[in-house]
């Protein structure tokens, strides 16, 4: 058994990160930290660079949680793609942060984070960026 | 004084509000299109050929030359921060730059590559400025003969030193050559290979082949690519380099300005030639060698100053001579015929509006592109967040639609969408399009002085060569034929000399 936690490098992923080491430790699991972004694209600000990403897997080795960081690219649909991933790394938890976003932009962008919150089949630990999860 | 006064003449063309404003449009369009790799300036021009049909000669060219030009400052930019050349011109760029970047240099890099790329874009407008009227003044004695000459040597100049295979490049040019001869006679008004089709009749026009061939054939091409990873953006501060720094580069800027005007004038030279060339000599002059790939800033400086001095000074075969020295000329010769002017050595007295007004352009699209690159790299990067499943279908729409606009008819349509799976096909099995797109711009040009001077000549072949000139460049045209065998029966013999290996890079138009 695992923590998936979806990372971006954001202060919600932030958040999302720290929540998760720390639920982790707790329940003495492994941590997967997922960087997932659309493929296609040249650039893309949800790709965390690699010192960030080392950063993140250091802070989990710090507080003594075995953790491994994966950047599957996604196609289509990032909800779905996630929890294939989910499903695969068989987790018990899974971490994700939550931004504001208004009842007008939710309508036309969607939500991946409300999308994930629906269609998983376990326990999702949604985290804000204020520091509120903690 | 009296040479000055077309010259500032000129001036007063560019500073008209509307000639600014295009200006402007060229060279922003330009960056954009340097940024995105995949898009060269060649397919953005062919793109936008049909907007250039309701403006004045000079606005039209003042807006494509500011794309060409503009398009080798974007390049830098993927270059330097991601490690992806956005243009072929600024393959070699990726070396040091992406190192200085690695270094959190990356806005040394920039503003190096900037103000090199300013300097060298400069320097070859005032070269440019001088010699093109001495050339144009020379040509003026040109005849049939002599173009009949220098239109082989240009084709078979693209076609053998442009990278890439050598055959392929011939074969292309030779397709381009066979559909230049589609329509009615021009002498006899006999038709040929139109198979009884009256849209044939006249032959097949420039611009549905150049859209096609560039710009719905490298669409085609490049969403292949559409399953790629995206990569983080990466930050960019302080863009201004030391004065450290300039020391360091100002010798490789005045050389890569030097280097790159005399190679853009070449036919089947031009800027990536230009680029590779001064970072080779860059790389020969340093004391210290081993420092490039490992973030000189020289070897940004240097390639980035010739391909603009390069891109620049490529417009003076095609402005005095009427001959385009490669693809991107071969559209701007095909965009001047659309307008009703025929380039060649009468431009510059005929036209001196259009002329002048276009070579003054460039010292403002410069400074605008210097002003542009500087502070808004960041703003330019955010392009490359478009997917291509998105950018594709637009490129494609506007193309289509562009092409059915010229003439209002569907054959144009059919013709783009004909010449863009040949263009894609030709790509995927290595063939540049290129050569072709050039030997068809030539062909017409080629044919008709051909036949004239034989008429002239009575028949006779051996008429060019009691010419000076064209017997000359005609003698020329057998050499650099004739250099293959030569070099390969070199080869032969010193087969223990030292391989010199190329990086295989391949013109991206």
């Amino acid at each position: 058994m695992s923590i998936v936690v979806g990372f971006v490098p954001t202060p919600a992923g932030e958040a999302a990160l720290t929540a998760g080491i720390a639920e982790a430790k707790l329940r003495n699991e492994d941590l997967v930290i997922v960087n997932s972004a659309r493929e296609g694209a040249l650039v893309d600000k949800s790709v965390a660079p690699d010192d960030v990403l080392a950063q993140a897997a250091s802070r989990a080795a710090e507080a003594g949680v075995k953790a491994t960081v994966i950047q599957p690219p996604y196609q289509h649909d990032l909800a779905d793609e996630f929890l294939d991933v989910v499903r695969a790394a068989n987790a018990s938890l899974i971490v994700i942060g939550l931004r504001h976003r208004t009842q007008v932009g939710k309508f036309i962008l969607g939500s991946h984070a409300q999308r994930i919150l629906m269609q998983a089949d376990r326990p999702v630990l949604a985290v804000k960026a204020d520091g509120a999860g903690l | 004084m009296d040479f000055l006064n077309p010259v500032i003449n000129g001036f007063a063309v560019v500073l008209e509000p509307t000639n600014l404003l295009y200006c402007l449009i060229g060279v922003v369009i330009g960056m954009l299109i340097g940024v995105l790799p995949g898009l060269g300036p060649a397919a953005t021009i062919a793109i936008l050929l049909p907007l250039t049909y309701n403006v004045e000669p000079v606005t039209a060219i003042i807006m494509l030359a500011g794309i060409f030009y503009g398009a080798q400052y974007g390049g830098t930019i993927t270059s330097v921060l991601l490690r992806l050349p956005g243009e072929a011109s600024s393959v070699v760029t990726v070396f040091d730059g992406y190192q200085m970047a690695r270094q959190g240099k990356a806005g040394t890099a920039l503003g190096l590559a900037a103000i090199g790329s300013f300097i060298g874009g400069t320097a070859a407008i005032i070269g440019l400025t001088f010699l093109a009227p001495i050339v144009a003044g020379f040509a003026l004695d040109f005849g049939p003969p002599e173009y009949t000459a220098l239109a082989l040597l240009g084709i078979l100049l693209v076609a053998t030193i442009s990278s890439g295979a050598k055959a392929k490049a011939l074969i292309a040019a030779a397709v381009g050559l066979l559909l230049a001869t589609v329509g009615r006679d021009i002498f006899t008004g006999q038709s040929r290979f139109t198979f009884g089709n009256l849209q044939l009749a006249d032959g097949i026009d420039f611009v549905p082949i150049a859209m096609g061939l560039f710009g719905l054939g490298e669409i085609l091409y490049n969403l292949e690519e559409r399953h790629r990873a995206a990569k983080a953006p990466s930050k960019v501060s302080n863009v201004w380099p030391s004065r450290k720094d300039l020391k360091q580069a100002s010798g490789s800027i005045g050389r890569g300005s030097l280097l790159g005007f005399f190679l853009g004038i070449l036919p089947g030279g031009g800027a990536t030639i230009a680029s590779m060339a001064s970072y080779a000599m860059e790389k020969k002059r340093a004391k210290q060698p081993e420092r490039f790939g490992k973030g000189a800033p020289e070897g940004v400086a240097g390639p980035e100053t010739a391909n603009n001095a390069a891109a620049t000074s490529s417009f003076i075969p095609l402005l005095t001579l009427g001959i385009p020295a490669n693809a991107t000329m071969a559209l701007m010769f095909g965009a001047l015929l659309i307008q009703g002017v025929t380039p060649g050595p009468q431009l510059v007295e005929q036209n001196p509006e259009l002329f002048w007004g276009v070579v003054n352009s460039m010292y403002i699209g410069n400074i605008l592109l210097l002003i542009m690159s500087l502070p808004l790299v960041g703003i330019f990067v955010k392009i490359l967040r478009v997917r291509a499943a998105i950018l594709a279908p637009v490129t494609a729409l506007i193309t289509l639609l562009g092409a059915y606009t010229i003439n209002n008819s569907m054959f144009d349509v059919t013709l783009v969408v004909v010449f863009g799976i040949i263009g894609y096909l030709m790509k995927k099995f290595g063939f540049e399009p290129g050569p072709l797109v050039l030997a068809f711009v030539l062909g017409e040009l080629l044919e008709s002085s051909m036949r004239r001077s034989l008429l002239v000549f009575g028949g006779d072949p051996l008429g060019f060569f009691g010419r000076p000139i064209s017997a000359t460049l005609l003698i020329v045209f057998v050499l650099v034929a004739l250099l293959p065998v030569i070099r390969s029966i070199a080869k032969r013999k010193f087969t223990a000399s030292t391989l010199v290996t190329k990086p295989d890079i391949k013109e991206k138009v």
